[in-house]
């Protein structure tokens, strides 16, 4: 297969990178990168390669129920990591709960993204009062833990919503209220950055030729003051999917018909005392593994990004 | 120093008056509460008359006004799901949440500290070593599976420790306490690990930065120097000058072991605040959502005032550089 010549010369250009060169250099990168690429690779690919299907109601067997893991002496091969109280295979749960917890962290990023970037810009280059109220706000929201502002913006959408409409939009009602806790990061790093380009003589003379305000911002400084938002988001992501994973433990995350690794682990919490601990323990440790991968990835890219410490 | 005290006062108000827009509109808005107060059953007539009592018909800045009054009063009004006052329901739960915060401080300070002082004066050994291995794990497991692997191992497997609730309390007064029985002492140590150690690993981690700084300057050598022992040198002058981001930081983080409660309480069932408000998001129960946000409010913006107000007894050069910040407004 050959590859468009774009590409290949994008690849070329990247295997000459010093970013490269760096990531081939760090064996914790490396492994992180790994583990997360393994991580979103059986998310992605759940649907093929989980061995049971743990929405097919018809295809669950209660005389499966609270069967160990397969290295047990009353373990099944059929399941690798045992299962639940209804005979769901552990795994596939995981494998189908990662895709969950990987898309509402990957939106709720993105939105925070979005949200903090465009606000950060606005603040930075128009000033005055809009600059003022923006950061006003930004401020007082980090006085308060992430975690919190996402508990509170969730319960408060979801009070206010009928009813019949909390399982369909539930989901959205998650990744809004963790993109909302966490742009105000964004918004203040873009301000930072968009006062410094704002002077600079390139703006000065899309002015001079009569650019548009709007125009100025998209166009010519947002694409300079978007290094530091790629470390961010990064290390956001991790962030964001232990955000879902507390509000779905407390059992106010994403609806329990489409169960991410907090709820798997909120289920498998009540059997705990029963002995059934691969319930909880597998999903947690699937949590952690992606967690900690995302943020080692997300560390080494700041510290290769920073000129300072080459 | 009266006028920075005045103005970062000043500078607290309009917070507490957005928060508490914020969970007045809730109140307000969110759902409809007459029918939620009234039933499925009622007249029309029988509405009106609670809307009435209610005063929703009066204009939005009289009911925001109102609802400040009694908000200072302490009257947040009957909770949906228990039919009963808000403020009784806090103030029940409250002492359950602060005696498990305290702890878990405590705990995070008088083991963080040491910790971090030994990493930083021995920074090759072993036991080093180990100690930031173990940081490592503190900061990326999510607190909710930090008190399940707990449970797991110290109820479950070994059956030490109770699991859930606070065990036999005290009543003294109005407060209630778990530090005097023995039982109650017992279920304390698990969520107190579990909510403390984040902050334990997040200070054992400053402390060892701050060492290792320290120990570079000059005024260290000098004292070395001058044939000082190591433990005058270390405790004296080293650990002294460590304390103050260590203050500030600590301060802070009680606003994040108050907010990192409500899981931990969930994940044990203990009685506290955190618990409480879990419970009445689930059923939507707006009057305790409200007064939980304005108490949180009120706490966060109360810790960020002293620590500021610390700083700027306990480092003197800030006072220069803020006299003349301070005017353009920071």
């Amino acid at each position: 297969m050959a590859l468009p010549g774009a590409a290949a010369a994008l690849l070329a250009r990247w295997r000459e990178s010093d970013l490269w060169w760096s990531f081939r250099r760090s064996p914790v990168a490396v492994g992180a990168a790994l583990v997360a690429l393994l991580c979103i690779g059986g998310a992605l690919l759940a649907p093929w390669i989980a061995p049971h299907d743990p929405f097919d109601l018809a295809g669950l067997d209660l005389s499966n129920a609270f069967k160990p893991p397969a290295w047990d002496a009353e373990g099944d091969p059929a399941f690798p990591l045992g299962t639940d109280g209804q005979g769901r295979d552990v795994l596939s749960a995981i494998l189908y709960g990662a895709r969950i917890s990987l898309l509402v962290g990957l939106s709720a990023t993105a939105f925070a993204t979005l949200l903090g970037v465009l606000l950060g810009l606005v603040a930075g280059y128009a000033g005055g009062t809009a600059d003022a109220v923006l950061m006003r706000i930004a401020d007082v929201q980090l006085t308060f833990p992430s975690i919190l502002v996402a508990l509170l913006v969730n319960g408060v959408v979801q009070a206010s919503l009928p009813r019949e409409l909390h399982g369909a939009l539930a989901l959205y009602v998650v990744i809004f209220a963790i993109g909302i806790s966490e742009w105000p990061k964004f918004a203040r790093t873009v301000r930072g950055s968009t006062l410094v380009e704002r002077n600079k003589e390139y703006v000065l003379a899309a002015r001079v030729i009569g650019l548009g305000r709007a125009r100025i911002m998209l166009t010519h400084v947002l694409p300079n003051v978007l290094g530091p938002v790629l470390v961010i988001a990064t290390l956001n992501l991790g962030l964001a999917i232990l955000a879902e994973a507390t509000l779905s433990f407390l059992g106010v995350g994403v609806p329990p018909t489409q169960p991410s690794l907090g709820t798997l682990i909120r289920i498998g919490n009540d059997f705990l005392f029963s002995g059934e601990w691969w319930i909880t323990i597998f999903p947690g440790a699937a949590l952690v593994a992606m967690v900690l991968s995302v943020n080692l990835l997300g560390d080494w890219l700041r510290d290769a990004l920073n000129p300072k410490l080459r | 120093m009266t006028a920075f005290i005045l103005l970062r006062i000043l500078q607290a108000i309009p917070v507490m008056l957005v928060v508490s827009l914020v969970s007045f509109l809730m109140f307000a808005h969110v759902g409809d509460p007459v029918a939620i107060m009234l039933g499925q059953d009622h007249t029309p007539e029988q509405r009106e008359a609670l809307v009435r009592d209610l005063g929703l018909d009066q204009p939005v800045l009289v009911q925001y006004w109102r609802f400040l009054g009694n908000a200072i009063a302490g009257d947040f009004g009957l909770s949906y799901r228990l039919s009963r006052p808000v403020a009784e329901l806090i103030a029940e739960r409250a002492p359950a949440t602060l005696e498990l915060a305290f702890t878990a401080a405590a705990l995070a300070l008088l083991v963080g500290v040491p910790m971090g002082v030994y990493t930083g004066l021995y920074r090759n050994s072993w036991i080093s070593r180990l100690f930031l291995t173990f940081s490592l794990i503190g900061v990326s497991l999510p607190t909710f599976l930090i008190g399940i692997l707990l449970i797991l191992v110290f109820s479950v497997w070994l059956g030490w420790l109770p699991s859930f609730g606070r065990g036999e309390t005290v009543q003294i007064g109005w407060w209630t306490t778990g530090f005097l029985t023995w039982s109650g002492i017992k279920a304390l140590i698990l969520p107190a690990i579990t909510l403390g150690l984040f902050q334990l690993t997040l200070i054992m981690r400053l402390v060892r930065a701050e060492m290792l700084e320290v120990l570079r300057t000059d005024y260290i050598r000098f004292a070395r120097a001058r044939g000082l022992s190591n433990r005058a040198v270390h405790f004296g002058h080293a650990l002294r000058n460590t304390l103050v981001p260590v203050i500030t930081i600590a301060g802070l983080q009680l606003g994040a072991i108050i907010a990192f409660a409500i899981v931990t309480e969930t994940v044990f069932q203990w009685p506290g605040m955190g618990l409480l408000f879990i419970q009445s998001v689930g059923a939507a129960d707006i009057p305790v959502m409200a007064a939980y946000l304005l108490l949180i409010a009120a706490v966060f913006v109360t810790i960020n005032l002293v620590v500021d107000l610390l700083y700027y007894a306990v480092d003197p050069r800030l006072r220069a550089d803020r006299g003349a910040a301070g005017a353009g407004g920071r």
